[in-house]
């Protein structure tokens, strides 16, 4: 780890002073910043430990939940809003890591977390488009069955881990970031950016903007979070689902589906959303709305599956939620 | 005749000078066997208050004044040369004391090979440590840094700048394939076993398998790095280690560095987890050459990654196995022959075909293992080395077969025992397979399995039983000593290097001296971990608790002779033999007469002896060669498969055990349920990510290798027969490894049986259901 | 500022780089602490902070300055012994006991975030009490690897305590 420095940001203003700085990096958590760090991968000069800014979850004006991106992902999975009103947000970041991990991250931390690779984290053995842009990408033709099966690029099929997203994903959820002009929000949807060919481009944040809070809409139906993974806890998903689902008179009136650990970034699966809404939920209508979804995909022989897998546990998930047994 | 081989048979023959009558061929059982008082009880362990108050000091831990701390460099390519090595940014960077590459390493010696017949050969590597700018393996260590502090070195380290010249490395499994290599010998067995005419025999059965089973290589991963604390004292050296030989380690470092054997000490108290990792690498060779250089003691953690680059694990098998049967059911024929990695500079054989010729009786055998050559850094034992991967390919053939001919996989392995060693013809020494079998059976409810696959369901998961044997062969080291010190207050101390790494080495071993005396365990001490004390055996192969048995009733038969001596004829043993008395009730005592009984106290105090110090090593193993002698298993499991994400849990698991007597029940079924852990990993989760174009192991995280964690472990239920082995010490055979044996195929043919889908490839990961 | 590390006031480190882990193991030679992968994936380094269970390699020293740190050597003593570390040695809920400091720090304040009705992710219905039940208890305590395979001691010692607990 390169020497560097630790300051405390007491405020939002202070926090957008020091970020300003070259080579300063915010500091969370740490959980994926420090071991970043410790690998070589990152390499700031000073860091600004931002997890005095808001921690508060409340209800905001409009009826949507205010987390400020300070809170800690357990503070806002064990928030009574949070279980009573998005348990799927709830199981997500119980899904995520371990306790301890949880206890540590912060929401604003979880948007900005870097992809788990296998090559992006062998910065001395391996290449990789993201660490070094240019240099190849090591991943395909290796091991990638965590890798992305849809809106990866030839520069990159790194997925993006977070549990936590996906679900924010599904809820419509904005984040609202503060920059040296004032703030403005980003829908998460668009929050993070697929690779095309500058994969080290992860996110909308502009140098020197910082991670205010989440705001996440109601949603007024059921939903749930099922997370597919090698090992039964503490593994980072093949493939998970974050789903929503209000039916009237027998047919969709409102779905929400989001995908994890198959794309670059949390997806959502608006064109499956679409296909979906207004129709009665069988497995020929979810079949036909994986397929829209999955039209673009481009697997891999070590990933293939993972499309297959999505759909049968996309499907599982909203007979759950609509009750059925189908 | 392999080194190994030639070298056990050696070390028998040299020792064959005192040998004891006991349990040898036509003498009788260990008299303890059957009159034990603390053996068998179900004590906590010793070490228990200092491990859950974080007291327990591991190598790692030793404060030392002056200290300075190493980092590794590791290479990133597979084979070449080191044409640009620029260590001038780290040499400047603040804190930093040197740094260490091939230019400036003292020239020392190979690392002698893992053997037997010369004790100071513990390598796993016979690779050159930092002696050239030549690249052997992906990973290899190419420099160190020493600095003041961790942060300092790890910081530096980074800052070394290296160009090689790049050449072809030998990588791949398949293409090693072309020219792989017949070893004559597998450890102490012949290699190449023909009985018959097995293929012959194959093609013409009434029932026949023959498939090929594949299994990834698997590392460690004990949950303590590995690390030494070095200090230089002029010519001599002290090495704080995390080491499972450490009597070994000390001479072999002694002898690299050109020391006089006792002015190396090597401690090692306490080991967090080895598991067969835990043996003599490059580091500690490394860390001890950078503590001369640097003029300062010295520590060297590896960090998580530097255990996978630099320590190697269990190679990836290839193996076929084809069992023929006659229309009863029995074996005409078995064939299992297959490839794993052994690179000429590596000393381990995957034994993978051993339990294939203990197992069952057969009209014919074809077995063989053939090795392949890579650029890799050598591979070593893991626990059950061969006989956890090789198990699972013959019992899963097993259930194969079974399911084929439309029997019970119990009964087809019923009519299958054998009853004496099926290659050797030797006499078993004790065997009770069948029972634990039918005790596991009946506790497993066994009878719930239905034969047709797929049958139980409970929503959307399919519910699956299956079982399996286990199998591991008993050893008992040549050279295990120690010292016994029997004191006037009646109080005695055991003392040997053993190692300590959560078998509950010292728990069990004064349990039984304690028996061995006729002393209460609160009088007796047990000292290990210290190259200083008695050569003690290394702990491998699951025979540390029988060697060290045998030592100590050794050292009990000389102080027995020596209290005798003492005694004279002013006490109530005067004129009694050796043969005529036992130690009891805190004394010695005449066997026929319970009046003739004299006290330790008295008879120290009467001879005015503070203590009696007496040193013994344990008798030549010749039970080994004489008896087949194996500890077994049934492994039963159920496991839940989801019918929709192909997700696998273990629900239950039972081991039903046949070791011959169990020491400490609770230390015991604490072992037998870590193999079985360690086998659910290899079973499901576990797999070394080695990328075959780079030559590198891309997975060097505990993230993304999966051993298993709380909420993948069901309870267990262990079991055992307990009939005792009247060829061993205590009666007593190895526990440590035969856990993990038979859990793979256990698992594996449980899944069939939820969903009529054979996995015949490691690990069974959800995508190879759906 | 300072750090209050077993109820002992200990300056933050200059180089902000040190870990708490580092600090607890390397100056203040609070061993009880362990180093298993030193990348967030073990568990074993786990202390309290403030009473939340947290992983000292992957928080920097400087992060914990004003809070309150209790590792294993705080948590309980030899001569009062905190009951997970008695039920661990009557349980036998460990073999090598690298893993165990970490398993208990991190037991001990598992069973308060179950007694203050956190969710996990497989409490069935999140809005209600949770209850530590042997599968809540196992997804609790799958951040602290184990390669011994004392898995089923360490749960039947938490769920002793929790049982003495409860009465």
């Amino acid at each position: 780890m390169n020497p560097v420095t630790y300051h405390r940001a007491a405020s939002v203003a202070q926090a957008l002073e020091s970020s300003a700085a070259p080579g300063h990096r915010l500091l969370g958590g740490g959980t994926n910043l420090v071991d970043l760090m410790r690998k070589g991968i990152e390499r700031p000069t000073g860091l600004i430990d931002v997890t005095q800014l808001s921690e508060t979850i409340a209800l905001a004006e409009d009826g949507s939940l205010l987390v400020g991106a300070a809170a800690r992902n357990s503070a806002v999975a064990a928030h009574p809003l949070v279980r009573s009103r998005t348990p799927m947000l709830a199981r997500a970041i119980l899904a995520g890591a371990s306790a301890q991990v949880r206890n540590m991250a912060t929401i604003g931390g979880n948007l900005m977390q870097r992809t788990r690779c296998l090559y992006f984290q062998d910065e001395a053995g391996s290449r990789c488009n993201k660490r070094d842009p240019g240099s190849g990408c090591d991943a395909y033709g290796g091991f990638n069955r965590y890798h992305a099966v849809i809106g990866g690029s030839p520069a990159c099929i790194a997925v993006h881990p977070s549990d936590m997203c996906v679900a924010l994903a599904a809820f419509d959820a904005r984040v609202r970031v503060a920059g040296a002009s004032g703030t403005r929000a980003i829908a998460l949807v668009d929050f993070h950016r697929l690779p095309g060919d500058r994969p080290d481009l992860e996110t909308l944040l502009e140098p020197g903007e910082v991670i205010e809070a989440v705001e996440i809409p109601a949603f007024a139906g059921p939903s749930a979070y099922r997370k597919v993974r090698d090992r039964a806890s503490y593994a980072f998903a093949l493939v998970s689902v974050a789903a929503g689902l209000v039916i009237e008179e027998g047919r969709v009136a409102d779905i929400r589906i989001a995908f994890g650990g198959i794309a670059p970034k949390p997806w959502r699966a608006f064109r499956a959303e679409a296909a979906l809404r207004g129709a009665a939920v069988t497995q020929a209508a979810i079949d036909a709305a994986m397929a829209a979804e999955f039209a673009d995909a481009a697997p891999l022989p070590g990933n293939a599956f993972k499309i297959d897998l999505a759909g049968r546990t996309l499907s599982a998930l909203l007979a759950e939620l609509s009750g059925s047994d189908r | 005749m392999s080194r190994m081989q030639n070298a056990v048979i050696a070390s028998v023959k040299t020792a064959l000078g005192w040998v004891p009558a006991q349990w040898l061929p036509g003498g009788t059982p260990d008299p303890l066997i059957g009159r034990s008082a603390a053996i068998g009880r179900q004590d906590n362990r010793l070490d228990g208050p200092a491990k859950v108050g974080g007291l327990a000091r591991f190598s790692a831990e030793v404060p030392l004044q002056r200290l300075s701390y190493a980092a590794l460099v590791y290479s990133s390519i597979v084979r070449g040369r080191i044409t640009r090595l620029d260590t001038a940014a780290a040499e400047a960077t603040p804190g930093v004391i040197l740094v260490m590459t091939h230019r400036n390493m003292p020239r020392i010696g190979l690392v002698p090979l893992i053997g037997v017949t010369d004790l100071s050969a513990v390598g796993n590597s016979s690779l050159p440590i930092l002696q050239d700018a030549t690249i052997r393996y992906n990973g290899q260590v190419v420099a160190a840094v020493v600095a003041e502090t961790q942060e300092q070195a790890d910081h530096a380290a980074s800052l070394i700048e290296i160009d090689y010249a790049a050449e072809p490395g030998k990588t791949r499994f398949e293409e090693a394939k072309t020219d792989a290599r017949t070893p004559a010998s597998i450890l102490i067995e012949k290699n190449h076993v023909s009985v018959g005419n097995a293929e012959r025999e194959l093609a013409a059965a009434a029932h026949r398998v023959d498939n090929v089973y594949r299994t990834p290589g698997q590392n460690h991963n004990a949950i303590e790095l590995h690390a030494v604390t070095v200090a230089w004292d002029g010519d001599s050296l002290v090495v704080h280690d995390t080491i499972q030989m450490v009597a070994s380690s000390a001479k072999a470092l002694a002898k690299l560095f050109g020391l006089k054997k006792d002015k190396v000490r090597v401690l090692s108290p306490f080991v967090g987890g080895g598991f067969g990792g835990k043996g003599l690498w490059d580091h500690q060779v490394v860390a001890v050459a950078a503590a001369k250089l640097a003029g300062r003691p010295l520590r060297l953690v590896l960090s998580r990654e530097g255990v996978y680059r630099i320590v190697g694990g269990r190679s990836p098998s290839e193996q076929r196995v084809a069992l023929g049967a006659d229309a009863d059911g029995r074996f005409t024929a078995i064939v299992h022959t297959g490839y794993s990695i052994m690179p000429p500079h590596g000393a381990c054989p995957e034994q993978y075909s051993l339990c294939t010729r203990a197992l069952y009786r057969s009209k014919s055998f074809e077995i063989l293992q053939r090795h392949l050559d890579l650029d890799i850094v050598p591979n070593t034992y893991m626990r059950a080395p061969g006989e956890a991967i090789g198990t699972f390919a013959v019992e899963c053939a097993v259930d194969e077969l079974a399911h084929e001919m439309g029997i019970d996989p119990i009964e087809l392995r019923r009519r299958n025992e054998p009853d004496r060693h099926p290659i050797h013809g030797s006499p078993f020494s004790q065997r009770a397979l069948i029972q634990a079998y039918e005790q596991g059976a009946a506790r497993f409810g066994w009878v719930r399995r239905q034969a047709e696959p797929g049958t139980l369901r409970d929503g959307e998961w399919r519910i699956g039983l299956g079982c399996a044997s286990g199998s591991f062969p008993y050893a008992r080291m040549p050279g295990a000593n120690v010292r016994l010190t029997l004191r006037s207050d009646g109080s005695a101390t055991i003392a040997s290097s053993a190692q300590e790494m959560g078998m509950g080495t010292a728990t069990v071993q004064v349990q039984h001296a304690a028996d061995r005396l006729g002393l209460p365990v609160e009088a007796i001490g047990f000292e290990l971990g210290d190259s200083a004390l008695p050569a003690g055996p290394m702990a491998g192969g699951s025979s540390q608790t029988v060697s060290l048995a045998a030592a100590i009733m050794a050292a009990s038969e000389k102080l027995t002779a020596e209290l005798l001596r003492l005694a004279g004829n002013d006490s109530p043993l005067a004129g009694l033999r050796a043969g005529d008395v036992r130690l009891l009730d805190g004394g010695i005592g005449a066997i026929e007469d319970p009046s003739r009984h004299e006290s330790y106290r008295s008879i120290l105090a009467r001879a005015a002896r503070d203590e009696i110090v007496v040193d013994a090593a344990g008798s030549a193993p010749l039970e080994m060669l004489k008896f087949a002698m194996h500890s077994s298993s049934a492994i039963f499991c159920e496991v839940r498969v989801s019918d929709v994400t192909g997700e696998i849990r273990v629900e239950r698991m039972l081991g039903s055990f046949d070791c011959g007597t169990i020491l400490n029940p609770k230390t015991a079924a604490s072992q037998f349920r870590g193999g079985m852990i360690m086998g659910l990993g290899l079973a499901l989760t576990e797999e070394t990510l080695f990328d075959e174009r780079s030559g590198r192991i891309m997975n060097a995280t505990l993230a993304d290798y999966h051993i298993p964690v709380h909420l993948d472990v069901p309870e267990i239920e262990v079991m055992w027969t307990g009939i005792a082995d009247p060829r061993s010490p205590l009666g007593a055979r190895g526990i440590g490894e035969i856990g993990i044996t038979g859990v793979g195929a256990a698992i594996a043919n449980a899944v069939f049986n939820a969903t009529g889908k054979r996995v015949r490839e490691l690990p069974i990961t959800l995508d190879k259901l759906l | 500022m300072a750090i209050r590390i077993n109820g002992q006031e200990v300056a933050a480190p200059q180089d902000a780089r040190v870990s708490l882990l580092d600090l607890l193991r390397e100056q203040l030679h609070l061993t009880g602490t362990k180093v298993g992968c030193n990348q967030g994936a073990c568990g074993a380094c786990t202390v309290l902070v403030d009473g939340a269970r947290v992983l000292s390699c992957l928080t920097l020293a400087a992060q914990a300055d004003g809070r309150s740190v209790t590792t294993i050597e705080g948590l309980g003593s030899a001569e009062a012994p905190h009951p997970l570390q008695s039920a661990f040695i009557a349980h036998d809920g460990f073999q090598c006991g690298y893993c165990t400091p970490g398993q208990i720090c991190a037991a001990a304040a598992m069973l308060r975030e179950i007694a203050a009705g956190v969710p996990s992710y497989v409490t069935a219905d999140l809005t209600a009490p949770a209850l530590p039940t042997r599968d809540e208890i196992r997804e609790r305590m799958s951040g602290n690897l184990c390669r011994c395979g004392a898995h089923n001691g360490i749960v039947d010692a938490i769920l002793r305590v929790a049982e003495e607990q409860a009465a």
